[in-house]
């Protein structure tokens, strides 16, 4: 199932929760809508699902108009952050929900419902919860029979809502490469949102970056890491030393002393320069396009972490591999290996 | 542990027993003769049937306040919100008199109903009508934490796996206020049948019509049948106690079956 979007518009007041976006994912990829609360992308997902309506823009299934149906036509499963699983149904009935409900004329007969239930259940690995309550379930667990709920219609979609986002860091860690071989498993197309990036580029085929309501950067992990198409999705993937800079007369300056950085195609005026921490190489004073003195390095695993007061006023902190020692006082020379100047 | 239990005890299981140990005076005959009497079961049918009945409607119609006041905004909603626990506050007497003077055949309802053949004061639709009116907040604040408590995006869920408004009502919203519901409804129930103060007023008090059991107690009493009058509220006693004791084991199954979150 292709899912497409066009232009889609949703106000909350005067406050715009979606600013025209546009979007396509293909049959069963598993795509990220990443971004901080606040972006618009919990309304976006809730808008494919049916749960939500634009103002205007478009939502298509498979090239036909879904927003002619409600929730409940579209076929779609949805898995909430807070689970929302029936409180006074056991585990087991819970799954069985989608089947029970569907219209007499297709629905399955007890056997064929039970069958289907222990499948899934089998799935996500807990048929031996079949006779518990949700409210004597652990987190990670309720999360799986939330999904187990969902797949158990066929959807032709899965959405999930920030599906690990009430779950502790090491139980989430497991989910993730669970939820990326079930859906090797069954292939489904898939839009998940979190604001985990680690979460989004450990699991998703395509990441979808969100800010403002507006769709930042679309593309693979490495894609949105390696290549960051704006100042935000920089700042907001990987970690990155950010330098105010300005731009003029054919010169990158930082305070007032010129760096040798290429300035071909930007626009002048005042603008940001973003490198990655571990993209600064360490030469010796005069070397590269920065130079500073080191105040202060811990060392630790791998790298040496060392924070480095540059000559015009920033103090930055880089990463630099340990097969040359640096010692607070010694002026070094720093050239950045890969960086990226944003104008604003 | 023990204050609690001395204090249970003077307030509420040493009146109790007296009370009890008062009927033991009567020889099981006596006690049957008192209750088969048609004044007696006629007075115990109007208050437990009535009773019953005005429950029922304040189930249901309590079940649709809870929903308007946690489900919608609307201006005035916290008003409407207090209003609900007037019955709670109002003494009984003044509850009976409103009623009475608003259901008489010259009051601003009793006029139009009377217009319509319908009389309600001094009759046992009067009794009806109070017993709803003080049953009312019961059933309201027993289900609105309950409502307020269940999640909006349980509706979400079950419409998005295929079920109709129908269906979500029906499999999963009333299966998860069940409890509570019945719980309001066992209390209203208790509330109804014990009510007097409220019912007098507005009922007539016509023996084997509208004479509620509260009253004819009190009748007996004045008239110096005190054993009469305990064989009675041992009854009443009874029923209440099953009532609470039903209400327990409803609450306790609740909780066993959803553990805290």
């Amino acid at each position: 199932m292709t899912i497409e979007v066009k232009n889609l518009v949703k106000k909350f007041g005067t406050f715009a929760a979606l600013d025209g976006v546009d979007l396509k994912v293909d049959n069963g990829e598993l795509v990220a809508l990443l971004g901080p609360s606040g972006s618009g992308k919990t309304t976006l997902l809730r808008i494919i699902a049916g749960l939500d309506w634009p103002d205007s823009g478009e939502v298509s299934f498979n090239g036909a108009d879904a927003l002619a149906q409600g929730a409940r036509e579209r076929h779609v499963g949805f898995v909430f952050q807070h689970y929302a699983l029936f409180r006074h149904m056991t585990v087991f009935e819970n799954v069985a929900f989608g089947l029970r409900v569907q219209p007499r004329a297709v629905r399955k007969d007890e056997a064929a419902i039970r069958a289907r239930v222990k499948e899934l259940l089998d799935l996500v690995q807990l048929d031996w919860l079949a006779d518990r309550y949700p409210g004597q379930l652990s987190g990670g667990q309720r999360q799986r029979i939330a999904l187990a709920r969902a797949l158990a219609i066929e959807p032709r979609i899965l959405l999930l809502d920030e599906p690990f986002g009430a779950l502790d860091a090491k139980v989430r860690k497991e989910l993730r490469k669970w939820l990326r071989s079930l859906h090797h498993e069954i292939n489904v197309t898939s839009i998940f949102v979190t604001h985990d990036q680690e979460e989004a580029l450990e699991v998703a085929n395509r990441v979808v970056v969100m800010d403002k309501g507006r769709i930042e950067q679309i593309g693979s992990p490495n894609d949105v890491y390696d290549n960051p198409a704006t100042a935000f999705v920089h700042g907001f993937i990987g970690e990155s030393i950010v330098l105010p800079v300005d731009v003029a007369d054919g010169a990158v300056r930082l305070g007032d002393r010129p760096l040798a950085l290429a300035v071909d195609g930007l626009s002048p005026g005042a603008s940001k320069l973003f490198v990655r921490r571990h993209d600064m190489l360490v030469g010796p004073p005069g070397s590269g396009a920065f130079e500073g003195a080191v105040q202060h390095v811990r060392t630790f695993g791998p790298v040496q972490r060392a924070e480095v007061a540059l000559f015009g006023g920033e103090t930055i902190e880089i990463d630099a591999p340990r097969d040359r020692e640096l010692r607070t006082g010694d002026r070094v020379g720093l050239e950045p290996r890969r960086y990226r100047i944003f104008a604003g | 542990m023990g204050l609690t239990l001395s204090w249970l005890s003077i307030i509420i299981l040493i009146p109790l027993a007296g009370l009890f140990l008062r009927s033991l005076e009567l020889s099981p005959e006596q006690f049957w003769n008192i209750l088969s009497s048609r004044r007696t079961l006629n007075a115990l049918r109007v208050s437990f049937g009535l009773a019953f009945a005005a429950a029922s409607v304040n189930l249901v119609m309590g079940s649709i306040i809870v929903w308007a006041l946690v489900r919608y905004r609307f201006p005035g909603r916290r008003i409407f919100d207090a209003i609900v626990d007037v019955p709670f506050a109002l003494p009984t007497a003044v509850a009976g008199v409103a009623l009475t003077s608003l259901f008489a055949e010259k009051g601003w309802l009793g006029a139009p109903l009377a217009a319509l053949g319908i009389k309600v004061a001094f009759t046992p639709i009067g009794i009806f009508v109070a017993m709803i009116f003080i049953g009312i907040p019961f059933v309201v604040r027993t289900v609105q934490p309950v409502l307020q408590d269940l999640d909006p995006e349980i509706e979400e869920a079950a419409g998005s796996l295929g079920a109709s408004r129908l269906q979500t009502i029906r499999r999963v919203i009333l299966p998860s206020l069940a409890p509570a519901l019945l719980t309001g409804l066992a209390l209203a129930f208790a509330r109804a049948v014990g009510e007097y103060g409220s019912v007098i007023f507005i009922a007539g008090n016509l023996p084997n019509v509208s004479e509620i059991a509260p009253l004819l107690i009190v009748i007996r009493l004045s008239e110096f049948r005190y054993a009469d009058a305990t064989a009675i509220a041992v009854v009443m006693l009874v029923v209440s106690f099953v009532t609470i004791f039903a209400v327990n084991r409803l609450q306790r199954w609740a909780q066993n079956r959803v553990p805290a979150r």
